[in-house]
C-alpha cells in the first residue's frame, strides 16, 4: 500500500470515528488520536523524509490537505457536540414556573394618609399649602374666635372633650380641637396681611360614643381662602374642580344652602352619588346626592378676628371629609377600622 | 324635625305641588329634606287602594247568628247597597244592638291590602271573600294597626263626623312626612309656620293663616293684668315677656284621632288632651307653652290672687321636676315660682307639685319667652334637656307668645270644653326695638361673584318678610320680629342667595395675585419618611391619641421604675370612658394594643406610627395664641412574630421569630436613607438607667450630637405581659421625629458626592479580637477613621466567640474595600493603610489582630 494509500485510508478512518464522537469527552481523544502532537496526521507528516524526491512536494501538500479537512470537521462537530449538551442540561434544569416566588414582605401606609395625600395633590394643584394648627386646643380659637360664644346653640354642633386644668393656670380653657377651623385663625393671624390659600389637615375628637358609624377621632381636612376679590363663585368653582378631580371630569355638584357659624353665606356641596349616579339609592338616601363639602364665605366677625379688614378683604372655607369618601369609594362599613388598626383592613390598601 | 304635609297644608297651599320638586326646593334654600315618610299613599309601605279603603259610616250593629263575641255592623260607603261586615271591635261590639247609628269609620272592600291585625309584627294580607261563622264577609271596618298607622292592636279607629262616606281613606289620613335636618340654632324654623313662612317665600304662595288673628277671632282680650293671676317679672333681661291664660272647666279625655296622628307623625306621643294642645300648638307655632293646675297655683302671702313671679333662683334654692329629680339651683337660674315656692324652671321643666293631671279643673297656661343663653346655661348645668329647653335654646321670638296663647285657648276650647277667661294676661316689659340693618346692596355682588338686580334683592327681601326702604345707596332693611338669626348686612346677602337659588350660580377660579408660595418642610419630611418606611415592609398605624392612663404603667417592668415621659399629661375633664381619658405621652402603648388586637389574627406584624405626643409644658394664654401644650411628633415601631412567610422552600417546621436585628435592620437602612448612619450615636444605657419598658440587655439609647433620639429594642418580658403579647421577642422603638428629621436636613445640606471612582476595588478581610464589652459599631468606626480615605467600604461579616478568641473576647471579622478616585491601587497601598488601621484599633480599643 503505497504511502498516498494510507493517507487516505487514516482520512476515512478518522471522518468515520469523528462522525461516532458523541460526548466532548470522545471528541478530545479523537483530536489526540488524530490532529495531536503524537496524533496519526502529525508521525504521517513526520514521514516525508522517508518518500522519494519526487513524491515528497505532493505528498506533502496531500497531509495539509486532510489536516486542514479534519480540523474543519473537527470543528463543526464540536459545535454539534456543544448544542446538544446544552440542550440536554438546559432540558434537566425545567422548573415548575408557577410555584410562588420567594416571599418579599410590602408595606402599607394607613388608608387616612393616603385619603390625605390625594387632597394635598389636588388642592396642591390649586396652590393651596398644607398649614397645621394644634391638636389641643384654646378654647377662643376652637368657638369663641370663629364666631361661637359660650352657651351659643351653634356650639351644640360639636360635643366637645375638655381639658382639665392643672392648676396654675391663666383660665383660658383648653379642649381638643373639634374641628379643624381654629387653624383658620391661626393661618389668618400668622400671615395678615398677605392672601391665604391653606388647607388644614389634622385630628378631631368629638365627644361621641363610639359606633360603626361614628368616632371620637377622625380626620378633617379644611381649606381657606382669603384675598381681596374672593367670591362664592370662585369658591364653588374651586370645588367643583376639587370635585371632577376627585371623582372624574364629568361629576356633577350642586350647591344647597346651609349653616355654620363662621361662614355667611354658608353652603353644602353635594355631588351626584357614586353608587346611583343621581338615580337615587339607600346610601344617599333616595336623593342622588352624597355630601361633599361644608362651606361658605369667611364670615366678617372671623375675618376680623383674624386681623382682616371684612370691607377689603374676603374669603372662603371648605371641609371636605377625610375618612368618609375612602369609606364610600371602598364601601367600607365601619368607621372604627381606621383607628382600631385591623392590619387585615389596612393591607388592603 | 318631622313635619307633616298635611299640617303644613294648613297654613300654606302645598296640596298641588310635587312632593319631590318641593324636596329639591327646600334642600337648595337650607331646608334639608332628610327623607320623606309616606302614609297611605302610592310609593308608602303600604298603600292604601283609593277603589278600596275609604270612608264610611257604621249605621248598625246586630248581633251575630253563630258567634257571641263578634257581630255583624250594617255600613253604608258610599255604594248602591248597604254592605254587612263581621267584626270584633270591642267599641261597636259594646253598641250590639243600636240603629240609627252614624260612626264613620275607615272601611276596605275586598281586594284590599292591609295588615294582619292579630299577627305579630307587619303582616300584609289582602282582603278575600270569606264567611266568619257562617256569615258572609267581603269587607271589614279598620284598625290603627291595620292601616299600618300604629303598632297598637285595638280597637277600629273613628274618623271626625263630618267626614263624607266613599271617599278614598288616602285623602283624608294620608300623608307625607317631611323630615328636616336644619342645621343652624333658628328657632324660627322650628314649627309648622316656621317653615310655611319659607315655603311662602320659596314658592310665592300667600299664607292662609296669621296666627296674629286668632286672639281677636276668639274673642280674647289682652291686658297686662288680669283678675285671675297676679304676674311679675323680676328681671326682664332674662324673661322678656310672660303671658299667662286661663280655661276654667277643663275636660281632660282623649285628643281626637286627627290631632293624634299629627302628633304622632311629628314625633310625639299622644298623652291626653290639655297636654297634647300645649305639644299641637309647640309644633305648630315654635312656642313651648306650660300649663298649670289652677288650683295648685298659690297667691303671696296675705293675698287671695294666685301668683306668678318669675324670678332668678336663690343660691341653693331646691324644687322637685315633673321627673321626680330633686333639684339644686344657682343664683343665674330662672324660676317660675308662685307665691310661696318654686314651680318651675323658667323654660326647661315643670315642678311636680302644679303637674296637669286627670282631675285638673282650670288650667293656666304660660306663654312665655326667655333669654336663650340663660336657658341653654341652666340646661348644661343641670344636664337636663328638654323639648322647650332645646326650643327657647334655638331662640323663640317673643311676638309668638301671644298667638300661642290664643291658639291653644281655642283648641282647648274646642277640644276639652274649656271655658277660656277672656283677658289674657301679658307682660311685656322686654320688648326689642326692631332692628333695622343699613345695606349696601352691592355688598351682594361682592361677596358671592354675580349680579343679583337690585328689584330682585328687594323682592327676595319682602318676600321673606323684610321690609325695604330704599334710601339710595344703601337701603334701610327691618327684620322681621322672628328673624333673630339676622344681625349684619351679610345674612341679608345670604338670605338673597338662597331664595336666588345657588343653581344659578357658575363656578369661577380666584381670580388673584397668589399668596407667596411656601414649601412644608416639617410635613414633607414626614411623608418622605413614611414612604420610606412603608418601602421597608412596615405597615402604617393610626392609632387614638386618647389613651388608657394605666398603659403608662402597664409600660413599666417594675412598679417603682418610672417612666422617663416628657411633661405633664394631658387629661380630659369629660372623658367618654376611664380608657380614652388621657392625651398620650409616648406612641408605645398604642402601637403594642394594635399588636395584641392584630396577634388574634395574623402571625406576623410589623407597624410603625407617625404621630404626635402632647404635654403641658406652659400655661395657656388666649392673648397669644399659646395653648401651652407641647405636641412633637414620634415616630414609634414594632415588630413580633414569625421572620418569614410560609413558603415552599423553607418549610413550616424551621419559622424563625423577628428578633433585635430585624428592627435594627430597619432601622439601620432607614438611617443609611436619612444619611444619618455616620452621626447617629448607639449605647446599652448603663446599669441603673435601663428604660423600664425594654429588655435591659437588648435595648440602645440613640442619640445624635447631643439630643438624644430615643430607643430601640426588645421589649422587656414583664411588659409584654402586661400587654397580654406572646411569648415571643417583641422589638419597639419611639423616637422623636422632630429631632430625626432635624439631622436629616443637616445631613442632607453636607451631603457631597464628588467623583464615582472608575478603578476596580481591593477586597481583603480582618479579623480583630476585641474585650466582650467593645461595641462593635465603634470597631467599625476605628476601622472607617484609620482607613480614610482608602478604604471605602467596611462590612462585619463573621462575630466569633471561643477558643481562639480567648475568655472575655470576641473576633469580629471585617470585610474592607480599598479604593482610589484616581488610580488602581498596588499591594504595597493596601499594605501601609492596613498597618495604620491595624496599630489605631491596637491602640483605641485594645484589638489584636486574630491568629497574632
Ligand atoms: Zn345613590
Amino acid at each position: 500500500m503505497s504511502s498516498f494509500d494510507e493517507l487516505e485510508q487514516i482520512r476515512e478512518q478518522a471522518l468515520a470515528e469523528l462522525a461516532d464522537a458523541r460526548t466532548t469527552a470522545a471528541l478530545e481523544s479523537w483530536e489526540d488520536r488524530y490532529l495531536g502532537r503524537k496524533g496519526e496526521i502529525t508521525q504521517r507528516a513526520r514521514l516525508v523524509g522517508q518518500l522519494p524526491q519526487e513524491d515528497r512536494p505532493a505528498y506533502g501538500q496531500r497531509v495539509n490537505e486532510i489536516k486542514r479537512l479534519l480540523g474543519q470537521a473537527f470543528e463543526a462537530r464540536a459545535e454539534e457536540i456543544k448544542r446538544t449538551e446544552l440542550a440536554t442540561q438546559l432540558s434537566a434544569e425545567a422548573i415548575d414556573v408557577t410555584l410562588p416566588g420567594r416571599p418579599v414582605i410590602p408595606g402599607h401606609l394607613h388608608l387616612t394618609t393616603q385619603a390625605l395625600r390625594e387632597l394635598y395633590a389636588i388642592f396642591g394643584k390649586m396652590g393651596f399649602e398644607v398649614y397645621e394648627a394644634p391638636d389641643v386646643e384654646l378654647e377662643a380659637y376652637n368657638f369663641d374666635l370663629l364666631n361661637i360664644p359660650e352657651y351659643h346653640p351653634a356650639r351644640d354642633m360639636w360635643d366637645t372633650f375638655w381639658v382639665k386644668d392643672t392648676g396654675e393656670e391663666s383660665g383660658d380653657r383648653r379642649l381638643l380641637r373639634t374641628h379643624t377651623s381654629p387653624g383658620q385663625m391661626r393661618a389668618m393671624r400668622e400671615r395678615c396681611p398677605e392672601p391665604i390659600r391653606v388647607i388644614l389637615p389634622g385630628k378631631c375628637y368629638r365627644y361621641e360614643q363610639i359606633t360603626v358609624r361614628s368616632e371620637h377621632q377622625f380626620y378633617q381636612l379644611e381649606g381657606l381662602a382669603v384675598g381681596k376679590g374672593i367670591t362664592m363663585t370662585d369658591l364653588i368653582g374651586t370645588l367643583t374642580q376639587f370635585a371632577r378631580l376627585f371623582y372624574g371630569p364629568d361629576k356633577a355638584v350642586r350647591v344647597r344652602s346651609s349653616y355654620f357659624p363662621f361662614t355667611e353665606p354658608s353652603v353644602e356641596l353635594d355631588a351626584a352619588c357614586i353608587f346611583c349616579h343621581g338615580a337615587g339609592c339607600a346610601v344617599c338616601k333616595y336623593t342622588g346626592w352624597l355630601e361633599l363639602a361644608g362651606a361658605g364665605m369667611v364670615h366678617p366677625v372671623v375675618l376680623a378676628n383674624g386681623g382682616y379688614d371684612p370691607d377689603v378683604w374676603s374669603g372662603f372655607a371648605f371641609g371636605p371629609g377625610v375618612e368618609r369618601p375612602a369609606m364610600l369609594r371602598y364601601s367600607v362599613e365601619d368607621i372604627r377600622l381606621f383607628y382600631g388598626n385591623d392590619l387585615r383592613f389596612l393591607r388592603r390598601f | 324635625m318631622k313635619i307633616p304635609l298635611s299640617w303644613l297644608n294648613d297654613y300654606v297651599n302645598v296640596a298641588d305641588l310635587e312632593i319631590g320638586a318641593l324636596r329639591q326646593r327646600l334642600t337648595l334654600a337650607g331646608l334639608e329634606v332628610e327623607s320623606i315618610e309616606i302614609i297611605g299613599h302610592a310609593g308608602a309601605e303600604l298603600p292604601w287602594d283609593p277603589e278600596r279603603v275609604m270612608s264610611a259610616a257604621v249605621l248598625a250593629v246586630r248581633p251575630h247568628p253563630n258567634a257571641d263575641r263578634l257581630v255583624l255592623v250594617e255600613v253604608d260607603y258610599g255604594g248602591p247597597e248597604h254592605e254587612i261586615a263581621v267584626t270584633g271591635a270591642p267599641s261597636l261590639y259594646a253598641r250590639k244592638g243600636e240603629t240609627g247609628l252614624d260612626l264613620k269609620v275607615a272601611f276596605a272592600w275586598e281586594g284590599a291590602e292591609l295588615y294582619d291585625g292579630h299577627a305579630e309584627g307587619w303582616v300584609k294580607s289582602r282582603l278575600k271573600k270569606t264567611q266568619i261563622r257562617g256569615e258572609p264577609s267581603r269587607a271589614m271596618v279598620c284598625s290603627e294597626k291595620e292601616l299600618g298607622l300604629s303598632e297598637a292592636a285595638g280597637d277600629i279607629i273613628y274618623l271626625s263626623d263630618d267626614t263624607p262616606v266613599g271617599v278614598p281613606l288616602v285623602g283624608i289620613l294620608g300623608d307625607y312626612v317631611l323630615d328636616f335636618e336644619i342645621k343652624g340654632p333658628f328657632g324660627h324654623l322650628q314649627s309648622i309656620y316656621g317653615i310655611a313662612r319659607e315655603v311662602s317665600a320659596l314658592c310665592n304662595r300667600p299664607l292662609k293663616r296669621d296666627p296674629l288673628a286668632v286672639a281677636e277671632a276668639v274673642g280674647l282680650k289682652v291686658a297686662s293684668g288680669a283678675n285671675f293671676v297676679d304676674l311679675a317679672i323680676a328681671d326682664p333681661s332674662l324673661c322678656p315677656r310672660y303671658t299667662a291664660t286661663l280655661i276654667r272647666d277643663v275636660e281632660i279625655k282623649p285628643s281626637p284621632l286627627w290631632m293624634q296622628l299629627r302628633l304622632q307623625r311629628a314625633g310625639v306621643r299622644p298623652i291626653n288632651n290639655v297636654v297634647d294642645i300645649t305639644n299641637y300648638v309647640m309644633l305648630e307655632l315654635g312656642q313651648p307653652l306650660h300649663a298649670f293646675d289652677y288650683a295648685e297655683v298659690r297667691p303671696r302671702p296675705g293675698t287671695t290672687q294666685p301668683a306668678i313671679v318669675v324670678r332668678p333662683a336663690a343660691e341653693g334654692e331646691r324644687m322637685a321636676t315633673l321627673d321626680g329629680e330633686m333639684r339644686v339651683f344657682d343664683d343665674q337660674m330662672l324660676l317660675i315660682t308662685d307665691g310661696q315656692g318654686a314651680v318651675g324652671i323658667a323654660g326647661v321643666m315643670g315642678g311636680l307639685d302644679s303637674e296637669i293631671g286627670d282631675d285638673t279643673r282650670a288650667v293656666l297656661l304660660e306663654a312665655a319667652n326667655f333669654n336663650f343663653l340663660n336657658i341653654r346655661r341652666t340646661g348644661q348645668m343641670l344636664k337636663l334637656t328638654t323639648e322647650a329647653s332645646t326650643r327657647f335654646g334655638k331662640r323663640v321670638d317673643p311676638d309668638l307668645t301671644l298667638p300661642a296663647a290664643a291658639r291653644a285657648a281655642e283648641l282647648m276650647r274646642d277640644l276639652a270644653h274649656g271655658s277660656v277667661d277672656p283677658v289674657i294676661a301679658d307682660l311685656y316689659p322686654g320688648k326689642p326695638e326692631r332692628r333695622a340693618i343699613a345695606y349696601d346692596p352691592t355688598l351682594a355682588n361682592r361677596i358671592l361673584g354675580i349680579e343679583i338686580p337690585l328689584p330682585d334683592q328687594a323682592r327676595i327681601l319682602s318676600a321673606l318678610a323684610f321690609e325695604v326702604v330704599d334710601d339710595g345707596a344703601t337701603w334701610t332693611v327691618t327684620v322681621p320680629s322672628y328673624r333673630l338669626d339676622v344681625g349684619l348686612p351679610v345674612d341679608l346677602v345670604e338670605e338673597i342667595a338662597r331664595v336666588w337659588g345657588y343653581d344659578r350660580f357658575p363656578g369661577t377660579l380666584i381670580d388673584e395675585e397668589l399668596p407667596p408660595l411656601r414649601r412644608n418642610h416639617a410635613l414633607e419630611a414626614e411623608e418622605h419618611l413614611r414612604d420610606l418606611l412603608m418601602g421597608l415592609g412596615l405597615d402604617e398605624v393610626i392609632t387614638y391619641s386618647l389613651i388608657d392612663p394605666v398603659d403608662e404603667t402597664r409600660l413599666r417592668s417594675e412598679p417603682d421604675k418610672a417612666l422617663e415621659l416628657p411633661g405633664e399629661c394631658v387629661v380630659l375633664q369629660n372623658p367618654l370612658a376611664p380608657e380614652r381619658s388621657q392625651m398620650r405621652r409616648t406612641l408605645l402603648s398604642g402601637t403594642l394594643r394594635t399588636a395584641w388586637a392584630n396577634l388574634r389574627y395574623l402571625d406576623r406584624i410589623a407597624i410603625f406610627e407617625i404621630g404626635r405626643i402632647y404635654t403641658h409644658v406652659d400655661a395657656p394664654d388666649a392673648s397669644t395664641g399659646q395653648t401651652g401644650v407641647a405636641e412633637p411628633r414620634h415616630v414609634g415601631m414594632l415588630m413580633t412574630g414569625v421572620r418569614d412567610p410560609l413558603w415552599w422552600q423553607t418549610g413550616a417546621a424551621t419559622r424563625e421569630k423577628l428578633d433585635y436585628f430585624d428592627l435594627k435592620g430597619v432601622v439601620d437602612v432607614m438611617l443609611d436613607r436619612l444619611g444619618l448612619t455616620a452621626k447617629v450615636q448607639w449605647a446599652r444605657p448603663s446599669e441603673g438607667k435601663t428604660h423600664p419598658s425594654f429588655h435591659p440587655g437588648r435595648c440602645a439609647v440613640v442619640s445624635i450630637g447631643n439630643r438624644a433620639l430615643g430607643v430601640l429594642g426588645e421589649l422587656h418580658p414583664r411588659v409584654r405581659d402586661n400587654f397580654d403579647l406572646p411569648e415571643q421577642p417583641v422589638l419597639a422603638l419611639e423616637w422623636d421625629l422632630e429631632v430625626l428629621l432635624d439631622a436629616a436636613d443637616v445631613a442632607d445640606a453636607e451631603k457631597q458626592i464628588g467623583r464615582l471612582s472608575p478603578h476596580a476595588p481591593v477586597h481583603e478581610d480582618l479579623a480583630l479580637v476585641v474585650d466582650e464589652a467593645t461595641p462593635a459599631v465603634e470597631v467599625k468606626r476605628a476601622i472607617e477613621a484609620a482607613g480614610r480615605p482608602l478604604v471605602t467600604e467596611v462590612v462585619l461579616f463573621d462575630v466569633y466567640r471561643g477558643e481562639q478568641a480567648g475568655p472575655g473576647k470576641k473576633s469580629l471579622a471585617f470585610g474592607l474595600s480599598y479604593q482610589a478616585p484616581d488610580r488602581s491601587l498596588s499591594d504595597r497601598d493596601v499594605v501601609k493603610v492596613r498597618a495604620r488601621i491595624i496599630k489605631t484599633v491596637e491602640k483605641e480599643l485594645g484589638a489584636r489582630l486574630r491568629g497574632s
